[in-house]
């Protein structure tokens, strides 16, 4: 019994060993954009331990203190360590770029596969919907949204923000998902399935769904990377992220242009750190993209 | 022709009408009201009457139907409303800032089309060179480096190499050239790096595809200049995706500016609309929603029509 569980268990993990190796092997650059990923979301799951100082403490001993081994990205106004802060603010980032760009792409999927699979009127209204939603910049959209929601704190997550991230995303990928899904609406399966009598929201969950995870799981990956610079930004116009929260956008707002000249070091480390994730999320997505799929294209 | 210019034209409406219910009734699902962030924001203690009278004064106690009514009438003839936080016409201050924001997008533009047509041009014909690769890494950096971030690293670096820094306040281009270009060159440069990334992206990817176009063998088997080929049979065709990407994200740039304008302390659109988001301005952020869209729009007919002169296989419907 035992024997038959292992020889079972054992090929699946090799399977995804191999799969991950393959991977590597295939797409280089994506492998070491997953690992900068991995790293991150390890270091913001345990922050606590990684960071060398609360990101809180404020140490009025040691204000504006250049980097050195004691402070590696130095120290703000406060006295507070930049890069204790940069590490919780990875968390921040993550925590809102990973949620918003989950609920944008799975709303905006299944408002794209419903549009396929409904065609006709349905398909014509949401579209003209998404046509409206697309005529406006992501900024100014998100902004209108985050006022009307304002701050809504879940499990100290700020939905509001994250809705104002997510719904802007919705329309975008719905069109690409749209896309993807005609072709899938064309096949003969899902002329059987609706023959069997199946219900729409079976058909569009169980028989056509499937068919569109790759594209699906290419779009939210791809803007986990709009998301945190979304959050990015309207944390620095002061809309986003308030304080305490450590967060990389809100880190560079305000009155970090007085520093230009005594501490660069508060300018240049919250960039970077946004700026690696956002790459990371980026070539990791492109690489995702050629390997899942090579004639898909966004 | 011009059957087909009209009804585009009247196919503007239903699109701004739709914008216009969108943002009238989600803006008064607000929790915050305008009355109450405008007397009782500093922690002042104010009557319910004076609050009712002020909110009567702005209309906001009429039927919400009664008050769309109004506000669509006003629009029909360009009047926007007055701003619930300045009491000043929603068009007035809007006016007063359009030509900083207009003119910060047209010269990123300009910026974005000078580098991205040779660059994306250059690394799409020598292909897996390291001119490619440097432009792929660069335009990479374009899609990915924060504005604001790009935008404080620039002023950082004009304040470390020439210990100066750009004037704050607005000078009309046709008063004083230098002075105003001295303002606006650096925003415009930020937002147009970003710009003529996702530019030079798109001309490299579509002129690849056209190389790889029959035409483009028969163009060379007849003998035509390689100059020739590239130039006339080649760019003219990869260009013409191009055109709506400049005509769309210049559209966008009339909006997107706002977090530009945050970074170099501009006084433009971006940051009108940033104080009207932030006091619950409802005839403002409709006023200037409005205007973004219609910019749009405009945009967009202008992009079709551009097409429709250039590629002869268009055809209007």
């Amino acid at each position: 019994m035992t024997d038959i569980a292992a020889a079972t268990q054992a090929p699946r993990r090799n399977r995804f060993l191999s799969s991950v190796a393959g991977f590597a092997r295939q797409q280089p650059v994506g492998a070491v954009s997953l690992f900068i990923i991995l790293a991150m979301l390890f270091a913001s799951i345990f922050a606590s331990w990684v960071a060398p100082y609360h990101p809180l403490d404020t140490d009025f001993m040691a204000i504006l203190t250049a980097p050195s081994w004691e402070h590696l990205a130095g120290t703000d106004t406060f006295g507070r360590d930049v890069f204790s802060r940069l590490i919780h603010g990875a968390r921040t980032a993550l925590v809102i770029g990973i949620t918003a760009s989950l609920l944008g792409c799975t709303a905006g999927a299944l408002l794209g596969a419903a549009s396929a699979y409904f065609g006709g009127r349905i398909d014509a209204v949401i579209q003209r919907i998404v046509d409206l939603l697309l005529s406006f910049p992501l900024v100014v959209l998100a902004l209108v949204i985050a006022a009307v929601i304002g701050r809504q704190l879940v499990f100290g997550i700020d939905m509001g923000l994250v809705l104002a991230i997510a719904i802007p995303i919705v329309p975008q990928v719905s069109r690409v998902i749209r896309a993807s899904a005609l072709s899938v609406r064309s096949m003969a399966y899902i002329d059987a399935a609706r023959v069997a009598g199946y219900s729409h929201t079976r058909i569009i969950l169980r028989h056509m769904a499937p068919n569109l995870v790759a594209p699906f799981l290419i779009m939210v990956t791809a803007y986990v990377a709009q998301a945190i610079l979304l959050e990015a930004s309207l944390s620095f116009l002061g809309l986003g992220v308030v304080e305490p929260t450590p967060a990389w956008g809100l880190m560079l707002s305000g009155n970090a242009t007085d520093y230009f000249i005594s501490a660069p070091w508060l300018i240049i480390f919250p960039g970077l750190a946004i700026s690696i994730a956002v790459i990371a999320f980026n070539l990791f997505g492109d690489a995702l993209r050629d390997w899942l799929d090579p004639k898909f294209t966004t | 022709m011009l059957s087909y210019v009209v009804r585009r034209i009247l196919m503007m409406i239903p699109t701004l009408l739709g914008v216009a219910i969108i943002t009238f009734f989600i803006l008064r699902v607000v929790p915050g009201d305008i009355v109450e962030v405008k007397m009782r924001g500093d922690g002042a203690i104010v009557s319910v009457e004076a609050i009712e009278a002020e909110r009567k004064r702005l209309g906001l106690d009429q039927p919400l139907g009664t008050q769309f009514v109004n506000w669509m009438t006003g629009l029909v003839t360009f009047d926007f409303g007055n701003s619930m936080w300045t009491g000043r016409p929603v068009i007035q201050e809007i006016a007063g800032r359009f030509a900083l924001t207009f003119q910060t997008a047209i010269l990123a533009t300009l910026f974005a089309v000078l580098v991205a047509v040779p660059l994306g041009t250059v690394s799409a014909l020598w292909r897996g060179s390291w001119i490619d690769y440097t432009m792929r890494l660069v335009t990479m950096g374009g899609l990915a480096l924060p504005t604001f971030w790009v935008g404080l690293l620039l002023l950082m670096g004009l304040l470390w190499a020439f210990n100066w820094l750009p004037p704050l306040t607005f000078t009309p281009f046709f008063s004083d050239p230098m002075k105003n270009l001295s303002q606006l060159i650096w925003p415009a440069m930020v937002v147009g790096y970003r710009f003529a990334s996702v530019l030079a992206r798109l001309i490299r990817s579509s002129l690849l595809e056209i190389l790889g176009e029959d035409f483009i063998r028969t163009a060379r088997a007849k003998g035509a200049s390689e100059r020739r080929v590239i130039g006339l049979h080649a760019l003219s065709n990869a260009l013409l995706p191009a055109i709506t990407v400049v005509g769309l994200e210049f559209a966008f740039l009339i909006g997107g500016l706002v977090v530009t304008e945050q970074v170099f302390n501009l006084n433009g659109l971006g940051k009108l609309f940033i104080q009207a988001i932030k006091n619950n301005d409802y005839t403002m952020i409709q006023g200037m929603v409005m205007m973004f869209a219609a910019i749009y729009v405009v945009a967009n007919l202008v992009v079709d029509l551009l097409y429709a002169a250039i590629d002869p296989r268009v055809r209007y419907r």
